[in-house]
C-alpha cells in the first residue's frame, strides 16, 4: 500500500476531466498498475465542479481517499485547485492550469473571482503552472486543453516512459487522435 | 481478461454472464448505468420502465415466467417499490430475481439518505453487499443463484462509491439457462389471505435456512491480522478500512449481510481484544449484534451521517488527523450548478417567478428543481417524485377551505409526469381540485443525463417505439383546459400563466420544447432544429439594470456595470432579449439569424 500514489483531478463540467482520467487510468492498467478510479459527475454538464480521483500502485484498495492523502493534484481550473487543496499531502504537488472559469454568484455580480490564486500557493506546496489554455488555443482546439494538462501530469509522476501515444489511439475518437497526441506532448515539455 | 469498469458497468456484465434475459428500471443516480449497459447485450431483453414499482413487477414478472431477472433503482426508488417488494418475498420467484438499490450516502445527487439494508431486513429478503466492481459482478452471479436455491428475491445493496468508482475485473463467459418450465401455482403466486398465511410461515422458515447459509458462504470470510483490533464490515467501507489499517487488525468482511451469521461473528467477537462496527450510515449491523449480546464499538466513534473515507476512519478510530496544505479558502466562492444556456425550463420560471407573490409554486425532482435557487427562487416545494401535483392539490384545498386567495401553480417534468404524476392529476380532476398542473415537456429525462421515456417516441435500446400524447393523455382522465406552450417565448408563457390564475377548475399548460443539450432525433430536428444565431450586448444601451443577469443564464456575466454575453456559451434561446426593456441585447447577424 506505500507505494501507492493518488491522484486527485478537478475542474468545471465541460473541461473533459472524464476522457482525461480514462486516458490517464488506461496508460497506468496498461503498464500493469492496479488501478482504481471514482468519479463524482452528477452535475457536471450544468457548471458544476468535477472531481475525478485516481489511485494505483501495487494493490489499491480504496476508490477514494480523504483530506491530506493526495500526492498531485491537477486543476483544470484556479478556483478549484483551491477549493480542493485540503486533499493534498503537505510534501504534494499542484498541477495548476492557469485558468478561470468564473462560477454563477461570481457572473451576477454577487461574488469575486478570488485574487492572486497562484501567488497564495507559492512557498506553501510545489505548484507547477502550465497555460494549457493558451497551448490547446495554439494547437486550434481549446477541447485538447485536457490533454495538455494530463501530458504535465505525466512528467511530474515520471510516468512518460509509457506508451502514452498508443492509449491515446484507443480511446480518443479517430479524427481527434492526432491533436490529441501533439497536445500530450506540449504538456510533457511545458514543465 | 481484465478490464477497468464501474461497478454498474460490472453489474451488468454479471448480469449477462449469469443468464439474465429480462431487465427493467427507472433511472435514478447512481443507478442509472446499469441499465444503460445493459442495453448493449442483444441477449437480455432490457427497457426503462415509468416508475421503479413498475419496473420491479415486470422484473417479477418475468421472474414467474421462469426467465432469470433483474430490477435496478436509486434508493429512493425501492421506496416507490416496496409494495411489490414485501409480497413478492413471500411468493418466492421461479427464474433468479436480483433487485439492485443504489444507495446515495453523502448525497451527491439525491434528496435523502436512507439506508435500504433496512429493506432486506424489513421485507425478509437476503442481501449482498459488494465492495468494489469485481465483486459488483460476481456478487450479481451468486444472488441469482442464491435466489433460486432458497426461492426468494435478493437485494443486492450497492452505494454510489461501488456503483461510480472503476477496478479491473476479470470477465468470463455467459452461462446459457434455459428458462424455467411455465406451471401454474395458484397457491405460490396468488397472495390472497388464505395463500398469504401459508407463505408467512414459510417465509420464517426461509429466513432461518438463509442465516444458516450465511455463516457457511464464503461470502463472509474473516481475514486475520493483528488481534488487537477486530473489524466487522461491508461494502465498500471495507476497502476503505483495508487501506487505514492493513494487516494491522482482523476483519470480518461481510458479502452477505443480511441475515447475519451471528455465531460466526461471536467466534471472531472472541479473539479480537476490540470489536469494530465501521458501517456507512445506520447502525443496520451494530444493533442486530448487539441485540445478540455481541459487545462492540460502533457508532459512538463512525459517524452516523453522510458518507466515510479512508481519512475518515482514520480519525474516528486511532485519532489521527492527515495534515495539509495551509492554504486561505475564505474567498473560494460556491459553483452552484445552474440551468444549462438554452435551458427552456428558464423562460417559464422567469415568468412564473414574476407572480410569486400572489401564488405558490409546489415542486418536483428533476433539473427544474434548480428554479428554488437563486436567482429565479420560483419554488416553494420539492418533496419526492410526482409529489408537485398530489401535494399542490393539499394547498389548494386547504387555502380554499380557509379562504386564503392564492392561486397553486404544480410544476412536474415529463419523465416525472409519468412516473407518477397521473395519479396526482387524477386526484385534482376526481375532486374538482382548481390548482393548475404545468408539465416541463422537454422531451427527456434531463437530470439523470438524458434517458428516453414513455413521451420521446424511443426505447432504452434506442428504437422507434409509440409516443404517449401528454395532451391527449391529460384531456383522456378529464382535464377540459390543456394549452401547450413554447416556454422560451416568454409572452405566449405569461399569457398561459395569466389565464390560468383565473380559472376554477383543472388546467394543464404543457411547457414543450426540447432540453438545450438533448441530441435531437432526426424527426425532431425539423421540429427544434433551426440553430439561431447566437445575441450580444450592445453596450451603449445596456443600463446595467440586470433584468438579463436575473434569468439566471449562465452565458451572461455582469462586467463593469454592464452585461456580456459569452459567445462561446450562448444558443441564441433569446430569454434575456425578452427581458430587456432597452433593446440591448441583439441577435448576431441581425433579427431573423
Ligand atoms: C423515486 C425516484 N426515482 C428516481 C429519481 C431520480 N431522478 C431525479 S429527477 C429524475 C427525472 C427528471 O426528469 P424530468 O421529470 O423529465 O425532468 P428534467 O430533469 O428533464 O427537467 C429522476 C429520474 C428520484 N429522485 N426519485
Amino acid at each position: 500500500m506505500t507505494n501507492v500514489k493518488n491522484v486527485f483531478i478537478v475542474g468545471v463540467g465541460g473541461q473533459g476531466i472524464i476522457l482525461a482520467g480514462k486516458v490517464f487510468s488506461a496508460g497506468l492498467v496498461g503498464a500493469g498498475y492496479d488501478v482504481k478510479m471514482s468519479e463524482v459527475h452528477g452535475m457536471s454538464q450544468r457548471g458544476g465542479n468535477v472531481t475525478t480521483q485516481v489511485r494505483f500502485g501495487d494493490k489499491v484498495y480504496s476508490p477514494i481517499i480523504g483530506k491530506g492523502e493526495a500526492h498531485l493534484i491537477l486543476a483544470l481550473e484556479k478556483m478549484e485547485a483551491l477549493r480542493w487543496a485540503e486533499y493534498l499531502k503537505p510534501d504534494g504537488k499542484i498541477v495548476l492550469n492557469d485558468f478561470a472559469v468564473p462560477s454563477a454568484p461570481i457572473l451576477s455580480g454577487k461574488a469575486i473571482y478570488p485574487e492572486n490564486i497562484v501567488d497564495s500557493f507559492k512557498g506553501k506546496t510545489d505548484i507547477l503552472i502550465v497555460k494549457a489554455n493558451d497551448i490547446a488555443e495554439e494547437l486550434g482546439n481549446l477541447k485538447v486543453t485536457n490533454m495538455v494538462m494530463v501530458g504535465a501530469m505525466i512528467k511530474a509522476l515520471d510516468l512518460s516512459h509509457i506508451d502514452w501515444d498508443e492509449i491515446i489511439r484507443r480511446e480518443v475518437k479517430e479524427k481527434f487522435i492526432d491533436i490529441n497526441i501533439l497536445a500530450l506532448k506540449r504538456g510533457m515539455e511545458a514543465i | 481478461m481484465k478490464e477497468l469498469m464501474t461497478g454498474n458497468e460490472a453489474v451488468a456484465r454479471g448480469a449477462w454472464e449469469a443468464g439474465v434475459t429480462v431487465a427493467s428500471a427507472y433511472p435514478g443516480t447512481p443507478s442509472t448505468e446499469i441499465l444503460e449497459n445493459i442495453a448493449h447485450y442483444q441477449e437480455i431483453y432490457g427497457e426503462w420502465a415509468p416508475n421503479e414499482k413498475v419496473a420491479l413487477e415486470v422484473a417479477i414478472g418475468g421472474s414467474i415466467a421462469g426467465a432469470r431477472s433483474l430490477a435496478s433503482m436509486k434508493h429512493v426508488g425501492l421506496n416507490v417499490a416496496a409494495d411489490p417488494l414485501f409480497t413478492n418475498a413471500y411468493t418466492g420467484i421461479r427464474g433468479g430475481l436480483v433487485i439492485i438499490t443504489a444507495d446515495d450516502p453523502g448525497m451527491h445527487s439525491s434528496q435523502n439518505e436512507q439506508d435500504n439494508r433496512n429493506y432486506a431486513k424489513f421485507a425478509k429478503i437476503p442481501m449482498l453487499e459488494p465492495s468494489d466492481s469485481q465483486e459488483a459482478k460476481d456478487f450479481f452471479i451468486e444472488a441469482i443463484k442464491i435466489s433460486e436455491e432458497f426461492d426468494t428475491p435478493v437485494i443486492l445493496r450497492m452505494t454510489t462509491r461501488v456503483c461510480h468508482s472503476k477496478g479491473l475485473v476479470e470477465l468470463g463467459e455467459r452461462e446459457l439457462i434455459p428458462i424455467k418450465e411455465y406451471k401454474k401455482e395458484i397457491n405460490k403466486y396468488v397472495a390472497t389471505p388464505a395463500n398469504a398465511k401459508v407463505m408467512r410461515v414459510k417465509l420464517e422458515e426461509r429466513l432461518k435456512n438463509l442465516a444458516e447459509y450465511s455463516e457457511r458462504t464464503p461470502l463472509n470470510r474473516v481475514e486475520w491480522g493483528d488481534k488487537k483490533i477486530g473489524i466487522i464490515i461491508s461494502g465498500v467501507s471495507y476497502q476503505y478500512a483495508k487501506e487505514v489499517f492493513g494487516d494491522k487488525a482482523s476483519y470480518f468482511k461481510l458479502g452477505f449481510s443480511y441475515p447475519l451469521p451471528l455465531d460466526k461473528i461471536k467466534a471472531f467477537a472472541s479473539e479480537v481484544e476490540e470489536l469494530y462496527v465501521v458501517e456507512e450510515l445506520d447502525p443496520f449491523i451494530e444493533e442486530q449484534l448487539k441485540a445478540a449480546g455481541i459487545q462492540c464499538i460502533g457508532k459512538e466513534k463512525i459517524p452516523l451521517i453522510g458518507e466515510l473515507n479512508p481519512a475518515i476512519i482514520a480519525q474516528s478510530l486511532t485519532g489521527e488527523i492527515k495534515s495539509s496544505i495551509d492554504c486561505d479558502m475564505d474567498n473560494v466562492v460556491p459553483r452552484p450548478p445552474t440551468m444549462c444556456s438554452g435551458c427552456p425550463h428558464r423562460g417559464l420560471f422567469y415568468v412564473l417567478g414574476k407572480k410569486s407573490r400572489d401564488i405558490i409554486i409546489t415542486g418536483d425532482i428533476g433539473c427544474y428543481t434548480l428554479a428554488s435557487a437563486d436567482p429565479l427562487r420560483a419554488m416553494d416545494t420539492c418533496i419526492c417524485m410526482g409529489a408537485s401535483i398530489s401535494a399542490g392539490h393539499g394547498v389548494q384545498k386547504a387555502f380554499e377551505k380557509n379562504n386564503v386567495d392564492k392561486k397553486v401553480f404544480a410544476v412536474i417534468g415529463d419523465s416525472t409526469f409519468f412516473h407518477s404524476g397521473i395519479t396526482g392529476l387524477m386526484n385534482i380532476v376526481y375532486n374538482k381540485g382548481n390548482a393548475t398542473t404545468i408539465i416541463l415537456d422537454n422531451r427527456i429525462t434531463g437530470m439523470t443525463g438524458h434517458q428516453e421515456n414513455p413521451g420521446t417516441g424511443y426505447t432504452l435500446k434506442g428504437e422507434k417505439t409509440n409516443m404517449i400524447d401528454i395532451a391527449k393523455l391529460c384531456e383522456g382522465i378529464g382535464v377540459k383546459k390543456i394549452k401547450t406552450i413554447n416556454p422560451l417565448n416568454l409572452e405566449e408563457t405569461a399569457e398561459a400563466i395569466e389565464e390560468a390564475m383565473d380559472v376554477t377548475e383543472p388546467m394543464v399548460i404543457i411547457a414543450k420544447w426540447p432540453c438545450a443539450l438533448k441530441r435531437l432525433w432526426p424527426e425532431e430536428k425539423e421540429l427544434y432544429g433551426n440553430t439561431r444565431s447566437k445575441l450580444y450586448v450592445n453596450e451603449d444601451r445596456c443600463s446595467g439594470c440586470k433584468a438579463c443577469i436575473r434569468t439566471g443564464c449562465p452565458s451572461i456575466a455582469f462586467i463593469n456595470g454592464k452585461a456580456h454575453i459569452d459567445d462561446s456559451m450562448c444558443v441564441g434561446c433569446a430569454v434575456c432579449q425578452q427581458v430587456c426593456r432597452f433593446g440591448a441585447i441583439q441577435r448576431q447577424g441581425g433579427e431573423g439569424q
